[in-house]
């Protein structure tokens, strides 16, 4: 138990996040990708405070980081059900015209 | 000894059922492994003597995944969620960056000169968590509050098919209401 052990299982972690984020297209896979790279921003956060400096104030940005992911999930599944809702699109594809 | 074998364990399993969401072949499955990998990160940073982090991201996503299974289940089309299917573009692009992108941070991970701990831990660190959110770094607090209401309101108006905007206009003064079926009695 390490922090290069820590920091090198949530860097896989995140790639696969990464990887499901670039690759799938259906918006809720994407989502699940976006979730698994936050999934290893936390393990690494963990890691980085308990090894390097175990005061409160990185719990505290821990808790930033889960309330991100909150706010993450809530508002993509809004967008999704919006989208199904207009034009019964549950495909990223289907909705290039969103990428701004 | 024990402990380190179970941390390697369990960040096998995050891995593994992190990687388990884009192999297996129905989403509801997708669900139940990402589900998997959040539990096993939440059990490391159980570990790592978070207690309170750790049990908060297992039961939030535990609770988050129920959601998703249902999400799935309405809106995905052909037999809910329960059909193979495998839908990626772009798929050796996306390996390519993925396996960057670890080789990166793997080497970063590697080469830093890591520095010696500072401090020690509290002997009660979520009690230590929590008089610090509510002392010195209540602005965390008060940032997030409004955020998380932010986000509950934002996404009832994304999400929600016909509300009083729509029947009444953005000052709630049109009348008669804009219904899809008028009512009353004509006059």
């Amino acid at each position: 138990m390490t922090l290069e052990a820590t920091l090198l299982i949530a860097a896989a972690i995140f790639s696969v996040g990464l990887y499901g984020a670039i690759s799938q297209q259906v918006v809720v896979m994407v989502m699940m990708g976006l979730e698994l790279m936050i999934n290893a921003v936390i393990l690494a956060a963990a890691g980085v405070w308990w090894f390097l400096a175990p005061d409160p104030t990185g719990q505290v940005l821990l808790m930033v980081i889960i309330a991100a992911m909150t706010v993450e999930m809530a508002m993509g599944f809004a967008v999704a059900t919006l989208l199904h809702r207009e034009r019964g699109a549950d495909m990223t594809d289907m909705a290039t015209d969103l990428s701004g | 000894m024990i402990s380190d074998i179970a941390f390697w364990g369990f960040g096998l399993v995050a891995l593994l059922g992190g990687a388990a969401v884009f192999y297996v072949n129905s989403m509801a499955r997708a669900t139940y492994a990402l589900a998997l990998s959040f539990v096993a990160v939440g059990l490391q940073v159980l570990f790592l003597q978070q207690n309170y982090v750790g049990v908060v991201t297992i039961l939030m996503m535990v609770m988050e995944m129920a959601i998703m299974a249902v999400y799935m289940v309405m809106f995905m089309g052909m037999n809910p969620a329960l059909m193979p299917m495998s839908m990626v573009h772009g798929n050796r692009t996306a390996i390519a960056v993925a396996l960057t992108t670890f080789l990166g941070l793997a080497a970063g991970i590697l080469m830093v000169d890591w520095p010696a701990r500072l401090g020690g831990p509290s002997s009660d660190v979520t009690m230590a968590l929590g008089e610090s959110l509510m002392g010195p770094k209540m602005l965390v607090m008060a940032v997030i509050s409004p955020v998380m209401v932010a986000t509950i309101v934002a996404g009832v108006v994304l999400a929600a098919h016909r509300t009083r905007y729509d029947r009444l206009g953005d000052d709630l003064k049109q009348r008669p209401a804009d219904d899809p079926q008028p009512g009353g009695v004509g006059r």
